[in-house]
């Protein structure tokens, strides 16, 4: 998995490829730990990302709890494939998906 | 058929994932199928990693995890349609994951506790999903059809 950062002001953009599964979630959930105090506006890039296990949901949902309290997050570019877990999972009513 | 077996620790998921992978490749198993099994995968390796030892230095541990990859009968008569076994079996504390009450999907972000998805996930995008406990030993399996191509 790679994370590439995109910053503007309060907005932070994190393009997310690969697979976010348990060995690769703590990856991402460190860098939102670093990035998120003066964040705003969290957008999660995932037109390149190929695999979400439920790791990777847990971060979404730690990361949407904390954008509750300090601004917007939203996740764009979800392939069917991983769009099918966020229904399944019920994560496609809690998430902002575009 | 072909068996793996492994030390019961999350960081041999790479392992377990590419084996299961190779055999799926071999079955001539689509793509959404084999992102729906590796699912599957992780969360039964990982739960078996996490909980089903005593200890993270359990000797027991030490292949600890058995994963058997087999064609099987399909679930449904659709002669375009295949189906793929994987069964998993270790010797630690009885547990039957698929006893559990599947978590309650309505609530909001604020609501939700983080985890117990695993399980109930497995279930959602297999079409089976066994549990025994036999000789001493949690066997989990679960059956995917897949369409042939």
């Amino acid at each position: 998995m790679t994370i590439n950062k995109t910053k503007d002001g309060k907005a932070l953009t994190l393009a997310v490829e690969g697979r976010l599964d348990t060995i690769t979630a703590p990856d991402l959930e460190a860098v939102l730990k670093e990035e998120l105090d003066d964040v705003g506006e969290l957008t999660f890039d995932f037109s390149s990302l190929e695999y979400i296990s439920s790791a990777g949901l847990r971060v979404l949902l730690s990361a949407q709890k904390r954008m509750n309290a300090q601004g917007s997050m939203k996740v764009t570019g979800v392939s069917e494939i991983i769009m099918e877990i966020f229904e399944v999972t019920g994560f496609s009513d809690i998430l902002t998906i575009e | 058929m072909k068996e793996l077996t492994v030390k019961a620790e999350t960081a041999l998921l790479d392992e377990v994932t590419d084996f299961v992978n190779a055999e799926l490749d071999e079955l001539g198993c689509p793509m959404k199928a084999v992102m729906q099994i590796d699912l599957a995968v992780e969360e039964i390796f990982v739960n078996i990693a996490s909980y089903a030892y005593r200890s993270a230095d359990d000797p027991d541990k030490n292949g600890g995890a058995v994963i058997r990859v087999e064609s099987a009968e399909p679930g449904t008569g659709d002669p375009n349609s295949r189906s793929v076994r994987i069964t998993f079996e270790d010797r630690g504390i009885p547990f039957d994951p698929t006893a559990r009450a599947d978590p309650d999907r309505t609530t909001s972000a604020e609501d939700r506790p983080i985890g117990g998805l695993g399980i109930f996930l497995t279930k959602k995008i297999m079409d089976e999903v066994r549990y025994e406990y036999r000789c001493g030993k949690n066997i989990l399996s679960v059956r995917k059809d897949f369409p042939v191509l």
